[in-house]
């Protein structure tokens, strides 16, 4: 019988890209299978064990009276349970609805509404069960992912730090877009973990991991207007992928207020 | 064997599958009276809250509806959007979607080949399991994940969400020296390739045969990926035809029906299918010339039409995918712009791209300032749900006709039929939850 520690991989609503990431660590995949049991992982495999698990990792947010009910199975059935992606971890796009009124989105996509079953709201899982650690990211980055899992494995706190991207640029060697550019970039109050992708390649960057640990959005939406964004542009880019964040949520509803037009 | 009357049969959660869905099988007297595949995948609403967005933003938004092919949904949003603002993308940026566009393939359709597909042949219940029996086979396999999640990496910035696709073309287009290296690899992973053709076209394949028209893009001398014209090929032998992308709607319609669990789609009235197989039906003389080795190979006609063969087709389109990358590599120059300008006006515009599992069609409408008032997304599993349903009726039936298995054994056979098809339910962008009355 193997001793190994369990590991569950569960899906709410979300894309698969969080998941997938745990499958694009081809290098790791296969020792990882020797360190672990993947014990429940849908998407990649059939054979389901009912748990206890030591280590759950949930992709997606919750949105449905159905997945609230089933993340708080997960939560009884998991010892550690870590949230993986913007959408578990704030709600994800799906969140946007919750600057919007639901009835009128059902209404939009679908000739039969009342068919569709959903909540008012987006929600990421912390606000139905207390969550053990958070990993940012749309999507999540892969190193971060191997560093959760064997930090959970180890029985050790996980090694992410809270910084911006813009640290990432630093290290990286990119000249920053915005002062060389006037590119507007989120940079500065995103959360570290991506390496810095979207300067890289001559973008600014979109906010896809969310808040650091401290953003100033006060200061940083004068100087996104200086190079070139008006407050709706300002207002867009906050309500993406990380929209229910705290941080954006509370600077988009500001500048929404000022503004009166949601995007 | 005991006949029953009357059964249901639920498998409650579908796995191997992207996303996730349930199936409800409904048998009366030996006969098979409905077969449904039921997604319970929630609404995400993409097309409500892409209203009031910048024509800038779809590539970006789009993308987060699947994760396991983000750049169709990127190529089939800008075509769209530029298509609405009157801009055409050609040249080497045209290319360079193209070359993007193949790293998707070889990571995406080895995906489902080596991890989702695979395992249900050699009798394994996931891709670890088979690498205890089948350790060189699934090291190669994702060796050949990782080459296309490298042309991805490099050319999009990453694997999942690239960063570097914009409306226009790429916020960055790469040199030549920095795309020298992924010649190198690519050249290595065809022995890859050619190896998996060989691998899975010994696979033991059920006898089937599914007669749904077949839906792809066509393209003027080359396998249509990142552009092309619908084309249907009729199951029932009937000439094969084309419509322009603008009339999208008029052919593919989307009914919602009360106990049904998604849109059922219809192309002209009948039940249809997107995806590899129609692909290679619609295109398959216009594979390179390995490629068109590979799948005479294989023992591929001109026309597949076994779902359980769909493994071999897309073993084939990887190889192609990679041949089809060094070629483009090996003729690229560097544009002098990363992008074309593509300035706003009002209008409607209509995308189509090959998604490895399908024809997805994108349309939006926009302002004169650029605003997004309405959007369409209609991908391949929306339109293959009622071809996967037939598939599993009929071969259901055949079962119960040869003696009737039990239920353990009719789970297995029905989530095979399910991932031949590749069913990709995250992008449910209209799929259903639903209550359904259940005997
Ligand atoms: S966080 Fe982003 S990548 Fe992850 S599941 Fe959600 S939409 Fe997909
Ligand atoms: S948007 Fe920001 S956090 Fe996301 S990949 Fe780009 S630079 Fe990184």
């Amino acid at each position: 019988m193997s001793a190994l520690p369990k590991l569950a991989v569960w899906k709410l609503a979300s894309c698969d890209g969080c998941q997938l990431t745990l499958l694009d660590c081809e290098d790791e995949l296969l020792t990882l299978s020797g360190q672990v049991e993947i014990a429940h992982f849908l998407e990649a495999s059939s054979a389901a064990d009912p748990g206890p698990y030591d280590l759950s990792l949930v992709e997606g947010s919750v949105t449905t009276a159905a997945d609230a009910e089933r993340v708080r199975h997960i939560r009884a059935v998991s010892r550690r349970l870590v949230t993986i992606g913007a959408c578990a971890t704030a709600g994800g796009i799906q969140a946007l609805r919750n600057f919007a009124d639901v009835e009128e989105f059902r209404a939009a996509v679908y000739a039969r509404p009342d068919y569709i079953e959903t909540l008012a709201t987006s929600t990421p899982v912390s606000a139905h069960v207390p969550v053990d650690f958070e990993l940012q990211g749309c999507p999540i980055d892969r190193r971060q992912l191997i560093e959760v899992i064997t930090a959970h494995l180890a029985g050790r706190k996980p090694g992410i730090p809270g910084h911006s991207v813009c640290f990432e640029c630093k290290r990286r060697g990119t000249v920053c877009v915005t002062v060389a550019h006037g590119t507007p970039c989120l940079g500065p109050v995103t959360h570290a973990g991506c390496g810095a992708i979207c300067p890289a390649y001559g973008r600014g960057c979109y906010g896809c991991f969310g808040p650091s640990s401290s953003t100033n959005l006060p200061a940083l939406i004068p100087r996104l207007r200086t190079d070139g964004l008006d407050d709706r542009d300002v207002l867009r880019l906050l309500r993406t992928f990380n929209a229910y964040a705290p941080a954006f949520a509370e600077a988009s509803t500001a500048l929404d207020r000022d503004e009166g037009s949601t995007p | 064997m005991t006949h029953r009357g009357s059964r249901v049969l639920r498998v409650g959660s579908l796995s191997r599958v992207e996303g996730e869905g349930a199936l409800h099988l409904r048998v009366h007297g030996g006969r098979v009276s409905e077969a449904r595949l039921q997604i319970y995948e929630p609404p995400r609403f993409f097309e409500a809250f892409l209203r009031g967005r910048a024509y800038t933003e779809p590539p970006d938004i789009t993308a987060r509806v699947c994760g396991i092919c983000p750049v169709a949904y990127q190529m089939s949003a800008c075509a769209a959007v530029e298509d609405a603002c009157g801009v055409s993308v050609g040249g080497q940026l045209a290319e360079l979607r193209r070359l993007l566009y193949c790293g998707e393939w070889i990571e995406s359709q080895t995906l489902h080949i080596y991890l989702l597909h695979a395992p249900d042949f050699l009798g394994c219940v996931s891709v670890i399991d088979l690498a205890r029996t089948h350790r060189a086979d699934v090291e190669r396999g994702l060796r050949l994940k990782q080459t296309g999640n490298a042309l991805m990496e490099l050319l999009g910035g990453r694997a999942i969400h690239p960063v570097n696709v914009r409306v226009g073309g790429f916020h960055r287009a790469p040199t030549r020296e920095e795309l020298r290296p992924l010649y190198e690899r690519l050249k290595r992973a065809m022995d890859d390739a050619w190896a998996t053709v060989r691998w899975v076209s010994r696979f033991d394949f059920p006898d089937a045969a599914c007669d749904e028209d077949f839906f792809a893009l066509s393209e003027a001398g080359r396998y249509a990926i990142a552009a092309g014209t619908p084309t249907v090929l009729p199951g029932d032998g009937g000439p094969q035809r084309a419509f322009p992308v603008r009339d999208f709607s008029e052919h593919v319609v989307e009914r919602q029906v009360p106990h049904s669990t998604g849109l059922q789609s219809e192309l002209d009235g009948r039940r249809h299918l997107t995806g590899s197989l129609a692909r290679y039906a619609i295109n398959g003389r216009l594979l390179s010339p390995p490629a068109r080795q590979a799948a005479r190979e294989a023992g591929l006609g001109p026309v597949c039409r076994n779902p359980f063969r769909s493994i071999v087709v897309r073993a084939v389109e990887v190889l192609y995918a990679i041949d089809e990358a060094m070629r483009i590599i090996d003729a690229y120059e560097r544009p002098p712009r990363p992008s074309v300008e593509v300035p706003p006006r009002a209008g409607t515009g209509h995308g189509a791209t090959e998604a490895p599992r399908g024809l997805l069609y994108h349309r939006y409408t926009l302002d004169a300032d650029g605003t997004v008032t309405d959007a369409r997304l209609v991908p391949p599993t929306a339109q293959n749900q009622g071809a996967i349903e037939e598939d599993l009726r009929r071969l259901v039936q055949g079962a119960m006709d040869d003696g009737d298995p039990g239920d353990t054994e009719l789970t297995a056979l029905c989530e095979r039929v399910i991932r031949n098809h590749d069913p990709c339910i995250s992008c449910s962008t209209h799929f259903l939850e639903l209550t359904v009355e259940r005997v």
